[in-house]
């Protein structure tokens, strides 16, 4: 579904990801793990081009959408993306940041993305927040409704960029089971996370990136049981 | 001191007529340096860097430039033939564009980044994104600081009473002449100017206030 060939980010001089080379397919869920700074989160915003790739190629779906000529609004439709910082549009209700993108973008009648999102809203647990403000929320309770506004525009593929770093302990459990259910319903997943254990209860293949690299890729079995690598063993060393 | 007011019962319409005058054009060069501001703002914004360098020179020019100048080279250097109503409006609104394309820059940079990036993660193109998630965000920023500009034009038109539109600085100048009375007539202007100053402030802060309740 997606093939990253040759990926390389620069910043400035500064060499970010180096000769990355990831299959990732349908259904699959590949967690990014690796120390801070190792270019996880910016590999997952390379994926959908909100950080253009220095050099490289991503293919989504069969389109290089790293070529110029193609637009990449088409394309990010179809991949969802959750970020550290929630980045719910604070002007509008629950309801209509759920809806806002399916209506313009999409343009699916009012009516329908309004049952569609009080559906997502009721799977994420959280109907009766249809009407409040972003502000009115915790933590948790933002990163779930901004997974349903992305599940909203039925993505083909979830983005996950550290879900739950920024929330207090007591609610990445609630963020991390609706995750779990998404991925048990099937959907392809890309999560960069620091939580070792849905990394290891829900991956069906870890990366371990380090300074840029992708150092080993294997199942929860072969990186948390057997890690070839002394980096990974290193850093699996001091997390666990 | 002894001042003596009482010129005001022959005079009183020159004053009314002045503050008339005052107030008119300090709206018109409000609109049209927000119509024209936003334009200036938008271009520094765009990533084409002749509209930016376009946008960045005229910015710095005329605020680098003093207001009295700018409106002798369109009033008398340019010689537009334009009304001088027109010329006035037109030399403070493209002063005060200059400002105002600042307040708008700032207010739309001030928005957070992560809403444009969560914009475009769903498919939102680059202007939609700005239409209904940037825009309407960085109008909170921008409004208050809008005010205080509109707070700025009414003080600064009086600069227009020097090529003789009878706004409230000119017509009381007008007053001094007739009555020989060097100081009162000011004192009345001053005082018109403060009021419409103060007041409009006072509605800024209250604006300012609910909006920030709104969040």
């Amino acid at each position: 579904m997606i093939d990253v060939i040759a990926l390389e980010k620069k910043f400035g001089k500064n060499t970010v990801l180096k000769n990355i080379n990831v299959n990732i397919k349908k259904g699959e869920v590949v967690v990014v793990i690796g120390p801070s700074g190792s270019g996880k989160s910016t590999f997952l915003r390379c994926l959908n081009l909100l950080e253009v790739p220095t050099k490289g190629k991503i293919i989504f779906e069969g389109t290089p959408i790293t070529d110029s000529k193609v637009n990449i609004d088409l394309h990010r439709q179809k991949m969802g993306m959750v970020f550290q910082q929630f980045n719910l549009f604070p002007h509008m209700t629950v309801l209509e940041n759920i809806t806002l993108a399916p209506v313009r973008v999409k343009k699916v009648p009012k009516e329908e993305a309004e049952r569609t999102a009080m559906r997502l809203l009721r799977r994420v647990g959280l109907e009766d927040k249809a009407d409040s403000y972003p502000s009115k929320l915790s933590g948790g309770q933002k990163q779930r409704v901004a997974i349903a506004r992305a599940l909203a525009m039925e993505p083909d593929v979830m983005l996950f960029d550290e879900p739950t770093s920024a929330l207090d302990p007591e609610m990445v459990g609630e963020v991390l089971d609706v995750m779990k259910e998404l991925a048990a319903d099937g959907m392809t997943m890309v999560v960069v996370t620091h939580e070792m254990g849905f990394a290891r209860e829900v991956g069906d293949r870890i990366i371990f990136m380090s300074d840029g690299e992708i150092i080993e890729e294997g199942t929860p079995e072969e990186i948390f049981v057997n890690p070839k690598h002394s980096r990974t063993r290193d850093f699996l060393g001091k997390v666990l | 001191m002894n001042i003596d007011f009482t010129f005001l019962n022959k005079y009183y319409m020159f004053f009314i007529n002045g503050t008339k005058n005052t107030i008119i054009i300090s709206i018109f060069t409000v609109l049209i340096g927000v119509i024209l501001g936003t334009f200036l703002a938008l271009m520094k914004l765009s990533k084409n860097k002749i509209l930016k360098s376009i946008a960045s020179s005229y910015i710095e020019f005329i605020r680098g430039t003093p207001v009295m100048v700018q409106m002798f080279i369109i009033y008398y250097g340019m010689n537009l033939g334009l009304p001088d109503y027109v010329a006035g409006i037109v030399t403070l609104s493209i002063n005060s564009s200059a400002y105002v394309a600042e307040i708008i820059r700032a207010g739309i940079q001030a928005v957070d980044k992560g809403q444009m990036e969560a914009a475009r993660s769903l498919g939102m193109s680059h202007k939609m994104a700005m239409r209904y998630i940037i825009i309407p965000q960085a109008f909170k920023n921008i409004l208050p600081a809008l005010g205080n500009e509109f707070i700025t034009v009414i003080k600064e038109s009086s600069i227009v009473s020097v090529i003789g539109i009878p706004e409230l600085m000119y017509n009381a100048d007008t007053v001094r002449g007739n009555t020989f009375m060097p100081f009162a007539p000011l004192i009345v202007a001053a005082f018109i100017y403060f009021v419409l100053t103060f007041t409009l402030s006072k509605v800024v802060g209250r604006v300012e206030r609910r909006m920030r309740a709104g969040d």
